[in-house]
């Protein structure tokens, strides 16, 4: 056998391996499927039934009460903007103080959970634990437990944005952190420079404009995450929204849904825009 | 002598402290005066946030009621208490298929339409645009939403959770994939050309094999995000062990819900990590 001969049968035996594993992938994720199918109890035949309904619940969120198009009388669709527009107002508000709340927590944290700022182990552990556990339990149910404790209303709702963010900005943070450029760290303490000196004069200049890029990507989730937050009586407009879909004011329902979609789509655009000069600047100077 | 010396020195010191000064005159300028565009943003900001603290009526003695309340709530749930053990571990699990089927499903449908959306693979400009659009809207609808519009169709139960996973993340599929696609590099599609491959070929050899491993990771992140989701969906009603968390903060079965609260944490945290170990191999430890 030559070496050609030899380099062939060694690439179909590779071959040969990567597509034994790509099948038996294929066949773990088969069954996984199957069983998955019924537990959910998915049911085609119920679906190909209720697939009316639902076009026809597209059709009546479409017309007004009186069978006209909502497009053909704006006035009438909105007939409750002054009211909606508050309480889309108190969602961003919601999210805007949330956030602000999670990103200063997160600031104060992201330090603590670096490796290379903190030098303590035991430190880093329990504030990467910390962090962990904030991000992983969704804010719906933080939510939950806070309008036990702290009665309904906004504040259940910011305090469990704020939770969640801390957890996840905390990570986003600690990341960027630790992968400054350490030379302006080592300047400040060969200076005499304390542990703030060192966060304040050499990492902070470094990372301000990617932690305010992630703050206002995170405020972005939160805004879509106050929206539904009332849901549970946590405030914001999700509230609202539980009520008209529980009582079927079809109309109602694709004004608040615009009104929510249009908001989002706004505020990604504006926070896209301000990220990218953020960043932006970042890479010029 | 000495005393001579040194005057004469500092002297000597002042005037390159001058020249220093005026050689760098914006870096003497008083903080104020080169940063006053950040400090009025950030006075805004500050403002934005007391004006919303006020409107929303966070008192202090609120927060502090709250908290002392929360505390008492804390040791409320010590011990967790594993309560109906066998239901909780079914809804975890109904939980889990929600979300592999919600996720599994809106990749496969967002595949094809993906090329659609992407700018070096779509048909037209018009069908471009309307798919994005279409995207956006369905990425717009919280996944609650989608739940409680896809419970009046299909009735309560987790199959509603499943459809409402999978409009929100066809939303998310579809722009994430489409981007991807826009992202290939054409020089291997070039090559399987010259060599005189169809265009089926050049799509096979020339886009798939880059795009695979990039589309690959994202579903397993969405997987990772669904199953969070999915966990709250049944407050709504749509299946999952949601509904059995709000029934049991209904009822102040405070134990019973911290053992399912560390349920969810454990579970998620092992999806975490074996959905980062299948995308290392995937995409391989270089990459990253």
């Amino acid at each position: 056998m030559n070496s050609l001969d030899l380099q062939s049968a060694a690439y179909a035996q590779a071959v040969a391996l990567k597509r034994r594993q790509l099948w038996l992938g294929m066949v773990v994720l088969l069954v996984c499927v199957l069983v998955s199918g019924q537990i959910a109890e998915i049911s085609f035949s119920k679906f190909s039934q209720h697939i009316g309904n639902f076009t026809s619940y597209i059709y009546r969120i479409a017309h007004l009460e009186n069978g006209q198009s909502v497009l053909s009388d704006p006035v009438e669709w909105f007939w409750g903007w002054k009211k909606w527009l508050a309480l889309m107002g108190e969602t961003l508000l919601m999210a805007y103080v949330g956030t602000l709340l999670g990103a200063c927590a997160a600031l104060a944290l992201c330090f603590l959970a670096s490796k290379n700022i903190t030098p303590n182990n035991t430190v880093v552990f329990a504030t990467r634990r910390f962090l962990e556990f904030s991000r992983t339990v969704p804010e719906m149910v933080f939510a939950l437990i806070f309008v036990v404790a702290f009665s309904l209303g906004p504040l259940p709702g910011i305090l469990a944005l704020a939770i969640h963010s801390t957890g996840a900005l905390g990570k986003l943070f600690a990341e960027v952190v630790e992968n400054i450029d350490m030379k302006p760290v080592d300047g400040v303490i060969s200076t005499g420079g304390t542990w703030l000196h060192k966060v304040r004069f050499a990492v902070l200049p470094q990372v301000a404009s990617n932690f305010a890029s992630y703050a206002l990507l995170r405020f972005e989730i939160n805004v879509r995450g106050a929206a539904v937050l009332g849901f549970v009586g946590a405030g914001g407009i999700g509230q609202t929204l539980l009520e008209v879909i529980r009582k079927f004011y079809y109309a109602d329902i694709s004004a608040l849904l615009v009104m929510i979609i249009a908001t989002v789509m706004l505020i990604d655009a504006v926070t896209e825009r301000v990220r990218h000069r953020l960043l932006g600047q970042e890479r010029s100077s | 002598m000495s005393s001579l010396n040194s005057s004469q020195g500092d002297a000597e010191i002042a005037d390159r402290q001058d020249a220093l000064r005026a050689h760098h005159a914006e870096l003497f300028m008083p903080y104020y005066e080169t940063h006053w565009k950040s400090i009025l943003w950030l006075v805004l900001a500050a403002g934005l946030f007391i004006f919303g603290i006020s409107s929303l009526e966070l008192t202090f003695a609120r927060i502090f009621g709250g908290i002392g309340e929360l505390g008492s709530m804390v040791l409320r749930m010590l011990p967790p208490d594993p309560g109906r053990f066998n239901s909780y571990l079914y809804a975890m699990l109904e939980t889990l298929a929600i979300a592999l089927l919600g996720t599994l499903s809106a990749a496969v449908v967002a595949f094809p339409l993906g090329f659609l959306a992407a700018r070096n693979t779509t048909l037209n400009r018009v069908v471009q645009f309307f798919s994005r659009r279409s995207f956006d809207t369905l990425r717009g609808v919280d996944i609650l939403i989608w739940a409680l519009i896809w419970i009046n169709v299909v009735g309560l139960g987790p199959f509603a959770g499943v459809l409402a996973l999978f409009m929100s993340d066809l939303g998310i599929f579809g722009k994430l994939f489409s981007e991807a696609i826009e992202a290939a590099d054409n020089k291997p599609v070039e090559g399987v050309v010259s060599t005189g491959g169809t265009s089926t070929a050049s799509v096979r050899f020339g886009i798939l094999p880059q795009l695979m491993p990039v589309l690959l990771s994202q579903v397993l992140y969405q997987f990772e995000s669904n199953t969070r989701s999915a966990s709250v969906i049944g407050i709504v009603g749509a299946g999952g062990i949601g509904l059995i968390l709000s029934e049991q903060i209904r009822t102040l079965e405070l134990q019973q819900m911290a053992f399912v609260i560390l349920m969810i944490l454990l579970t998620v945290s092992v999806i975490d990590y074996f959905c980062s170990k299948i995308r290392f191999a995937i995409i391989g430890k270089s990459a990253l």
